[in-house]
């Protein structure tokens, strides 16, 4: 499911992958000859936006970038993915943070604005479904189980109604709020397109309000981010997740090697290719490429497959590149 | 009075409201003694505990780091360094922004307006205007400063929008002090022959000014303390510099607090408790200037 991403990716790098693929050796040779520049002598201001998911990657990558270029200004905003699309297709941002891929409402903003992007698949967050620690029975879910559970007029009130063999308690959900990337993400997935989720759950933005709910309620199941699950694992049990080839528990192994389905989605970072003009963009954009895979560790995400993060700097060298080349084909 | 009282009808079940049950009386009233103790109790109660758990989590953090360093995703070399240089840029300019106008606004109403309809209704608006959610201001400020007069997210938008939004509680506090200044002063100087400003210059403001400054100590605090309106127009949750002009962007301390609260794991909770102790004493000594200043101005006066 994370795969669909690449359908996205499609249509996006279409326009540079069609006016480059000639150039991909040549785009993958670039970053080595970057490293020439020196990082130290750049200044300006770099703008970002969007999720707050997907801000303390960008701030990780930021704080690194200051040490190596330190009169380069660059700011995070977290105006939502929604809210930050808005500004990055007005051409107010350098770079949006985003927790799911561009809609096509965006796209044709975009267009209209003669704003001219690329993604950039910068991590994976594995979605994980939680219950309280003294809940040992409930180990693992299949899709359909999460389907039945989560989904409007549903039937299951306990843990008895998933499998009769649990105990007749009454579940308590809790949930991330209806404005968040996570619950667009899980909503989809589990439930589809048009699917709608159950009313009677509790929401917050706040995922540390999920934790405490979870953790001090029994009989409560919930799903939030990984970093959430692991900053708090002696309070929480994580449920296997039965994507349809068996039970699979979250961890950066099981997202990254793409058995961790369907919960494991991808982050995404968009910059303007207007933008790549300006070489302190260029250099923090490569940097954010080459350090992501290590720094989005550190703030409790997955790193993506090696190759995507290649795609990543071959997309971007090839944007660098072509900037006066290509001319925008909104 | 008493006749009054005892003729006073009887509640429905017949028990005596007024006089006469004496022990009755005395009851409810050392009841009530302990009901309205009790209320006080709930709110200073609530309030150490607060502050209490507050200091708990924030002790292990409150090093020099904290206010010296950039922000990080390592808690222990974290900081809020440019939350707090933000913070005091955009307090400053709210203030500048706020103060001439606000007291400006209230010499107006108090001294100049004439006393009519029109001026009850703008007296009227000024007060409903204190109670609009500060998020409306965020609202207001995005179309107007941000996006209108094309101002970006800068430290100006946001202090042209705490000032809007302060405004209100600026001049009710400084109609209030100056209404307080006795009219027998203003006429004084009118019978020596000096004009309305003389009189307002050189008698009222003067005299005014302790109260003045209260209001404006007051609803700096609140700005202190405002996100919402911040996120709104634009203040950044992470920026790698401090401002050096009013057009840059910045953060401010109730950001970087949001910021780090939402992040997992217990050493952010515990920089957000640290964060609020920094925030909580930069209030207090706002507020110890302010009382400063006013025991000063006060000690001046000659009546």
């Amino acid at each position: 499911m994370s795969l669909a991403s690449g359908r996205f990716k499609a249509v996006m790098r279409g326009g540079f992958a069609l006016a480059f693929c000639g150039m991909v050796s040549v785009g993958a040779a670039l970053p080595a000859f970057a490293q020439d520049v020196d990082r130290a002598s750049l200044s300006g201001e770099i703008v970002s936006d969007g999720s707050s998911t997907v801000g303390p990657i960008t701030q990780a990558v930021a704080e690194e970038f200051a040490a190596e270029a330190p009169d380069v200004r660059t700011s995070v905003d977290i105006s939502g993915t929604g809210g930050g699309f808005e500004r990055f297709c007005n051409g107010e941002t350098d770079i949006q943070n985003a927790s799911r891929s561009i809609d096509e409402d965006e796209v044709t903003l975009c267009e209209e604005n003669g704003v001219e992007f690329i993604e950039l698949e910068v991590a994976y967050d594995a979605l994980t479904v939680v219950v309280n620690e003294a809940n040992t029975f409930l180990t693992c879910l299949n899709v359909e189980a999460l389907r039945t559970l989560w989904e409007a007029d549903s039937e299951v009130t306990t843990f008895a109604d998933l499998n009769p063999e649990f105990p007749a308690e009454t579940i308590s959900l809790y949930g991330p709020g209806t404005d968040s990337g996570t619950f667009d993400y899980f909503v989809e997935t589990i439930l589809g397109d048009d699917g709608e989720i159950r009313q009677d759950f509790t929401p917050s933005e706040d995922d540390n309000v999920l934790v405490e709910g979870v953790a001090g309620d029994p009989n409560a199941l919930g799903y939030f981010g990984y970093a959430y699950y692991i900053e708090n694992e002696d309070t929480l049990n994580a449920v296997e997740i039965d994507g349809g080839d068996g039970c699979v528990a979250p961890s950066p192994e099981t997202a990254q090697d793409g058995t961790y389905q369907p919960l494991s989605r991808p982050l995404y970072v968009y910059v303007n290719v207007a933008s790549l003009e300006r070489p302190e963009v260029q250099e923090f954009v490569r940097f954010y490429v080459e350090q992501a895979p290590e720094l989005v560790g550190e703030v409790g995400f997955v790193a993506s497959p090696e190759e995507s993060y290649t795609e990543s700097a071959d997309a971007l060298e090839a944007a660098i590149s072509g900037d006066s080349a290509a001319t925008p084909e909104a | 009075m008493s006749a009054q009282a005892s003729a006073k009808p009887m509640s429905p079940a017949g028990v005596a409201v007024g006089s006469g049950n004496l022990a009755g009386r005395q009851a409810v009233s050392r009841l009530m003694t302990w009901v309205l103790f009790g209320a006080t109790g709930f709110a200073v109660v609530v309030l150490i505990v607060l502050l209490l758990t507050v200091f708990t989590d924030a002790l292990p953090w409150l090093q020099p780091g904290l206010v010296r360093n950039m922000p990080s995703r390592r808690a222990e070399s974290a900081g809020l360094f440019p939350a707090l240089i933000g913070t005091m840029w955009l307090i400053g300019f709210t203030a500048i922004l706020a103060f001439p106008i606000g007291v400006a606004s209230a010499i107006y109403l108090e001294e100049y307006a004439p006393k009519n309809r029109w001026t009850r209704f703008l007296a009227v608006n000024i007060q409903n205007l204190a109670g609009v959610p500060s998020v409306v201001y965020g609202l207001l400020g995005l179309a107007v400063f941000v996006v209108g007069i094309n101002l970006g997210r800068s430290i100006l938008s946001g202090a042209l929008t705490m000032a809007l939004l302060i405004l209100p509680v600026v001049i009710i506090a400084s109609r209030e002090a100056i209404r307080a200044v006795p009219s027998s002063l203003r006429e004084a100087a009118y019978g020596l022959g000096a004009t309305q400003w003389q009189v307002t210059r050189s008698h009222v403001l003067p005299l005014a000014f302790p109260g003045i400054l209260t209001g404006i100590i007051l609803s700096i605090s609140r700005a202190l303390g405002e996100t919402a309106p911040l996120i709104v127009v634009g203040a950044s949750a992470y920026v790698t510099f401090t401002p050096n002009g009013i057009l840059d962007k910045y953060t401010v301390l109730p950001m970087q607090i949001y910021e780090w609260s939402r992040r997992p794991g217990d050493d952010f909770q515990g920089l957000a408790a640290a964060a609020i102790v920094v925030l909580l004493v930069l209030l207090l000594l706002l507020n110890a200037v302010a009382i400063y200043l006013r025991a000063r101005a006060a000690s001046r006066m000659r009546w």
